[in-house]
């Protein structure tokens, strides 16, 4: 990748000179503004912190496997629990979307770059440091129980918990100094995801010719726009109450926890919409091409997106419905939680309507892809049921919740970027990644996701609440949390199959081509890798499948689109 | 285990796993019977999209003698989308009423006369419970008298927290309901029958969160009026353990605990008058035995390491003579 060794006539081609030495290559990968090299920066980073999260949840599961275990510290638990929720959620989800949108979105329209070369740069790095940041506190973080403390508050992290009376020392201030640094980048990346979808789409390329991809990226972004702000300013406020005197949330003085929980959770809530809508978007890309059919409904796919974006920024006080809320606020959000369910709904239907009366090849991206469609119609089903308010009381903070959106975040978005690891990888490195693993991986992430999620579903039922390092043995929680725990430990094997399968393939994968898919979107049209702005002369696109119309003069799909 | 045999219809039946599917009270029945109507109808939903599916994977996975042939490129259908985005919109408001119904009931439902009021305060890592009206301050086991139709006594919970969020959950008495330091909150259960209803704080408050656990002793109205009276006596004063007493006022104990009848009158620590009267010590993390007890005083961190307690750095015969007299208040 460092150097381009697939120039295709024609092309421009700035690559430097060969031979560069280990230094110079190093330095190439910090001052590119190039946004493949960008995403697959991005790409890289959220897989390493996967690993060190996945490490994390190992952790919780071994000191859960049996009731009062010591494996883990509670102080340790609770850092462990933390950072795994943190960790997830901005330096695996968040890096990952953007990774493969950095990657993907200029391709997929034929342009040639983002609009903003130099702020996606700046956009990775500030994410880069906000983790880095994040995990120094293990080291220079003082916390209440002494040095090297990280952050052990909930990635929630509720005030007053948060505030210096209850959380003294620098691991608080460690998290939310990451998250707002964290929250630049992210806000860069979103602003230049706009900004190419809208003005760098090649000729031909309407909005509604957009890859679903594209449009799921741009959703995504416009939803992060919205979303990161209020969860900076609560960062902001929690800065000022612990070192310049504020009460923004200092209940002794007169502050309001309920008030962080708005801020967080008007993020929080849209950021899982935020995590999933480019895991759609994936979802839409896979399965049409392993069906061997369009895109069932793409118009309402798109309204659908849009529609979810929407209802999403109107859910937030469903985490909050045992805060004490009066009964018309319980009712309207438990009746805007179930609306998501409508949109969600239509993008089901149309991936199985997309599915019926194809010709469906089961390779790895399609088998994960499948498995998804199952996750997640479970995952939309438990969040009905959390839906109805009074269940939430009981389900609200069990292990059941952790499950839905486990269901949610593994099921569907880990799913659905595994599919688009095995589906991009030929594109991205230009070799194939062995088809054995993938489906070793497959099916060993299958079953272990199965044993681990679906068994919290019972756990949580049964009375056991999150966040708890460990459990009373008269509970009868101890088979389940075993099982669950077990589980963990074959996922965690299936992950290191993958990360061998990426690293041997890298050498000794079978050689891609363009096409290996035989698919129908822009990127599948240039060499793999694609050689530094992509394409030497700009596309032209008459239909959402050019290579489709290339590949079928006779039959093209701008003759049949609505 | 003195105060289990004062009491003892009141421990009936084993502990058992507090599960949301036995539910024992008003509230917790109402949220049973809505849950398994949205379990019927989301598992329709799953039948019938999951069958959809998996019949779609068996039907249409590519064959080796098809090969080379594109399928029928289908590229969408006004009626059958319409069709699936209006059965979901129906099946939406069939939910939102049925939920809407049940919120309502549970939530606004008037507090009687007969109600039993108890004031609930969430510290970090134990439960207080103070029935204002009958003067009686205990902490993590929680009495209640049982309720009926024909003679209702259901407990308001008024619900506070000295310090970080918490949450009151029961599972067969009922959903959860957080603690807010700067938002009180209510709730009102009314079990139906007697027994110990297990539980624990579902809302992250710190390092000993796990360990901040709850029971509900649900009494017949007969052993709870003998609870409560008990309850409202001043501490026992037996000359046997004065030296025990004379430690209790005169260290640090003082400074956290109250014993009604002592100069004792802390209130950042649990109440103490009728220690023996409970089954657990530490927030449920210990039986209440003497030895537990001794530990405790010794070293809070065996059972429950980080807990608001310190060590308390006394000698072996001031802990003797302070868990004698501490054995006594029943």
């Amino acid at each position: 990748m460092a150097d381009q060794t697939f120039p295709i006539p024609g092309t421009l081609d700035v690559s430097p000179s060969r031979g560069v030495g280990l230094l110079e290559w190093l330095r190439s990968w910090v001052i590119t503004v190039d946004h493949k090299r960008l995403g697959l920066l991005y790409i890289v980073y959220a897989l390493v912190f996967l690993l060190v999260a996945g490490g994390e949840a190992m952790a919780i599961r071994i000191q859960l496997a049996i009731p009062h275990n010591h494996f883990l510290s509670p102080e340790l638990y609770n850092e462990f629990f933390t950072m795994h929720g943190t960790t997830m959620v901005f330096l695996v989800g968040m890096t990952l979307i953007f990774g493969f949108g950095n990657y993907l979105v200029p391709l997929m329209i034929g342009a040639r770059d983002m609009a903003f070369p130099r702020l996606n740069a700046f956009s990775f790095w500030m994410s880069a440091f906000g983790g880095l940041l994040l995990y120094f506190s293990f080291i220079g973080g003082f916390g209440l129980y002494g040095m090297g403390a990280a952050p052990d508050v909930t990635w929630w992290a509720y005030a007053p918990l948060t505030e210096r009376a209850f959380s003294p020392g620098h691991n608080t201030d460690y998290w939310a100094l990451a998250l707002i640094v964290m929250g630049f980048g992210t806000l860069g990346a979103a602003i230049n995801t706009l900004a190419t979808a809208f003005c760098m789409r090649c000729r031909g390329m309407t909005l509604l010719r957009m890859p679903l991809f594209v449009w799921l990226m741009v959703v995504a972004s416009a939803d992060t726009l919205i979303v990161i702000t209020p969860l900076t300013a609560a960062q902001v406020m929690l800065i000022i109450d612990r070192y310049l005197g504020g009460h923004f949330f200092d209940t002794q003085a007169g502050g309001s926890a309920t008030v962080w929980m708005h801020f967080f959770w008007i993020f929080g809530h849209p950021e899982v919409y935020v995590l999933i809508l480019p895991a759609f978007g994936i979802a839409s890309e896979v399965i049409p091409v392993f069906s061997r059919k369009a895109i069932f409904g793409y118009p309402a796919m798109v309204a659908a997106s849009v529609g979810i974006a929407f209802v999403s920024l109107s859910v937030w006080a469903h985490h909050m419905f045992t805060i004490g809320m009066t009964s018309v606020s319980n009712a309207f959000f438990a009746l805007s939680t179930m609306m998501v369910g409508i949109p969600t709904g239509i993008k089901i239907f149309n991936w199985v309507a997309t599915m019926w009366g194809g010709k469906i090849r089961f390779a790895t991206p399609m088998l994960f892809c499948t498995a998804f469609l199952f996750q997640f119609l479970c995952a939309g089903l438990t969040g009905i049921m959390l839906a109805a308010a009074p269940w939430d009381w009981q389900l609200h903070n069990s292990y059941f919740v952790i499950a839905h959106f486990h269901y949610t975040l593994t099921g569907s978005f880990v799913f659905c970027f595994f599919a688009a690891i095995y589906y991009w990888y030929p594109k991205i490195i230009g070799r194939m990644l062995s088809e054995t693993l993938g489906k070793w991986h497959f099916w060993l992430f299958f079953i272990g996701f199965h044993m681990t999620f679906d068994t919290m579903h019972f756990v949580g039922i049964l009375g056991m609440p999150r966040s708890i390092y460990t459990y009373e043995p008269d509970r009868g929680w101890g088979t389940l949390n075993m099982i669950i725990s077990v589980g963990g430990l074959v996922q965690a094997t299936a992950v290191l199959i993958l990360v061998w399968n990426i690293v041997d393939s890298f050498r000794n994968g079978r050689l891609a081509g363009n096409d290996p898919w035989d698919a129908w979107t822009l990127e599948w049209s240039t060499p793999s890798p694609p050689p530094p702005y992509n394409f030497a002369t700009d596309p032209v696109v008459y239909s959402r499948r050019p290579l489709w119309d290339l590949k079928h003069p006779e039959d093209p799909d701008w003759k049949y689109e609505r | 285990m003195a105060g289990m045999s004062a009491m003892p219809a009141a421990a009936q039946g084993a502990l058992s796993t507090p599960s949301i599917l036995a539910p024992a009270s008003t509230p917790a029945h109402e949220i049973y019977s809505l849950s398994q109507f949205v379990l019927v109808i989301t598992g329709t939903i799953f039948a019938v999209v999951g069958g959809l599916l998996t019949f779609v994977i068996i039907k249409f996975h590519a064959r080796k003698t098809d090969a080379g042939h594109e399928p029928a490129q289908i590229y969408g259908s006004t009626q059958v989308e319409l069709a699936w985005t209006v059965i979901p919109v129906l099946t939406v408001v069939v939910l939102f009423l049925t939920t809407a119904r049940i919120i309502f009931a549970i939530q606004d439902a008037p507090e009687p006369q007969s109600a039993l009021n108890v004031t609930v305060i969430g510290h970090q890592f134990w439960w207080e419970f103070r029935y204002p009206k009958l003067g009686i301050v205990t902490a993590n086991e929680l009495h209640l008298p049982t309720s009926s139709n024909s003679a209702p006594r259901p407990a308001y919970l008024q619900l506070l927290s000295a310090d970080v969020d918490h949450s009151f959950w029961v599972p067969q008495l009922g959903g959860k309901t957080d603690l807010i330091p700067d938002h009180p909150n209510q709730m009102w259960i009314d079990p139906e029958v007697a027994g110990v209803y297990l539980g624990q704080c579902a809302q992250f408050c710190g390092i000993e969160h796990a360990k901040m656990l709850l029971r509900v002793y649900v009494d017949t109205p007969q052993q709870f009026e003998a609870w409560a009276s008990n309850q409202e006596k001043p501490a026992v004063d037996d000359a046997a353990v004065a030296a025990g007493r004379q430690v209790f006022e005169s260290e640090a104990c003082a400074n956290c605990h109250t014993i009604t009848g002592t100069s004792a009158h802390g209130v950042f620590g649990p109440d103490l008058t009728h220690l023996m009267s409970r089954a657990t010590i530490a927030a449920g993390a210990a039986y209440n035995t003497p030895a537990n007890l001794r530990s405790w005083i010794e070293d809070p961190n065996i059972f429950k390491p980080g807990a608001l307690m310190p060590a308390m750095q006394l000698s072996d015969q001031q802990v003797d003579e302070l868990v004698a007299y501490l054995t006594t208040l029943h």
